[in-house]
């Protein structure tokens, strides 16, 4: 009995996610909103018992999937199960999460238990550096290569060229662009 | 930022895709890819110059189906593992059927020869250039396969890997038959699995690191 009501819940989330995911690949705007809130709600539900002993990672990594899910919506075939795609995206990113977890703690082992008066100020530019990478990993590659590496790396506009094998007009370009784009999307938010 | 914020923000930026789009830019690229190699093969190696005796050998269709159907497994399984949870299903059985099948066939062309000339059925007379060649023209394969995949979502990095690989070795294999002047079973059983296992190999190794996103 337990077992039957627990599959109903499970098939009627599925249904749910996939018309909403469906209708909102389709270009429908507010049921891909309520696609993204719902999954949301699911994201948290199957990530918390993964992140019990790190409770305050749990809404990054709800947020990181969410973008996950967004950048890599069309990879969703609509005869398979929705549920089981966003499972395996929401485990890699959990995974990915462990990786660079594990190569930070690894490179702060130096640093011992040195007080650190601007621990709040490194907080918050933590976050803010994390928003900021969240926007530009919406950015189209031509645009988003070109920040990162002149504008965040500091390198010169030849350099990101050579990188990017684009040309120094089209760093700039992308540059330009993409900063306007970042204003955007950030004005909307606030 | 807030996850209701970020969600404003998807789904302000959303829009429509377009039914198909990842399927049609995979086929792009697996057409480019393998135009690529036939343009790599037409213009070093060109065809075999008894092209049109060779057709009328039912051995050369016999080879052709070989490493077309290898070609097409392989690029279907690449295209599966580039979508997560999308399961393989029967993609690695059948490859291990259509080899098992090549085999059969060696097996017979062996036993009907004289133990003395068999070494030879399976030396063929390019052995030694035949695995370096479908190495080589797997390339252009392997990069515009991998450039196809990296847009889509490989969840399983080293099979992702080791099957695009695979795909890339089988499609030259493919493009090179046109050229290679061997037909026997033996041979192709050796010597075009040595040359699809070169890139598969270097697949494997590099799923890790080219497909992580």
């Amino acid at each position: 009995m337990v077992r039957t009501a627990r599959q109903a819940r499970l098939d009627a989330t599925e249904a749910g996610l996939r018309d909403l995911l469906v209708a909102g690949v389709a270009g429908d705007e507010s049921a891909y909103r309520a696609f993204l809130v719902a999954l949301a709600a699911h994201l948290r539900r199957f990530l918390r018992p993964r992140l019990a002993s790190r409770p305050d990672d749990l809404e990054d990594l709800v947020q990181e999937c969410l973008l996950a899910v967004h950048n890599k919506r069309h990879t969703y075939d609509a005869s398979q199960p929705v549920t089981a795609w966003i499972h395996a995206i929401a485990r890699y990113r959990f995974i990915d999460l462990l990786r660079r977890r594990e190569g930070r703690e690894i490179a702060t082992d130096d640093l011992d238990d040195e007080v650190d008066p601007g621990a709040a100020a490194a907080h918050e530019a933590a976050d803010a550096r994390r928003d900021l990478a969240k926007l530009l990993g919406l950015l189209p590659d031509r645009q988003r290569l070109p920040i990162v590496h002149v504008k965040i790396e500091g390198r010169t506009v030849a350099e990101a060229a050579d990188l990017t094998g684009m040309s120094s007009a089209a760093v700039k370009v992308g540059i330009h662009r993409g900063l306007k784009a970042l204003a955007a999307m950030i004005r909307t938010r606030g | 930022m807030k996850t209701d914020a970020l969600i404003d923000m998807l789904a302000n930026s959303a829009g429509a895709i377009e039914p198909g789009f990842a399927l049609r830019r995979f086929a792009i690229a697996a057409a480019i890819g393998t135009g690529g190699a036939a343009l790599l093969m037409a213009t070093i190696l060109g065809p075999r110059h008894d092209f049109a005796y060779a057709v009328r050998l039912p051995m050369f269709w016999v080879k052709l189906a070989f490493v077309a159907s290898l070609a097409g497994l392989g690029t279907m399984g690449a295209w599966r593992l580039s979508m997560p949870a999308r399961p393989i299903g029967s993609i690695p059985r059948a490859i291990v059927a259509v080899v098992a099948g090549i085999w059969l066939i060696a097996a017979f062309a062996l036993a009907q020869h004289a133990p003395h000339g068999r070494i030879a059925l399976v030396l063929g007379s390019t052995w030694t250039s035949c695995p370096w060649l479908i190495a080589g023209l797997s390339v252009p394969v392997f990069v515009a396969l991998a450039w196809a995949m990296k847009g889509m979502a490989p969840t399983r990095l080293r099979r992702a890997g080791a099957m695009a690989g695979f795909a890339s070795g089988a499609v030259a294999a493919f493009v090179y038959s046109i050229h290679c002047p061997e037909l026997g079973a033996p041979f192709l059983g050796t010597w075009y699995l040595a040359g699809i296992a070169v890139p598969a190999a270097v697949g494997t190794l590099l799923g890790e690191r080219l497909f992580r996103w």
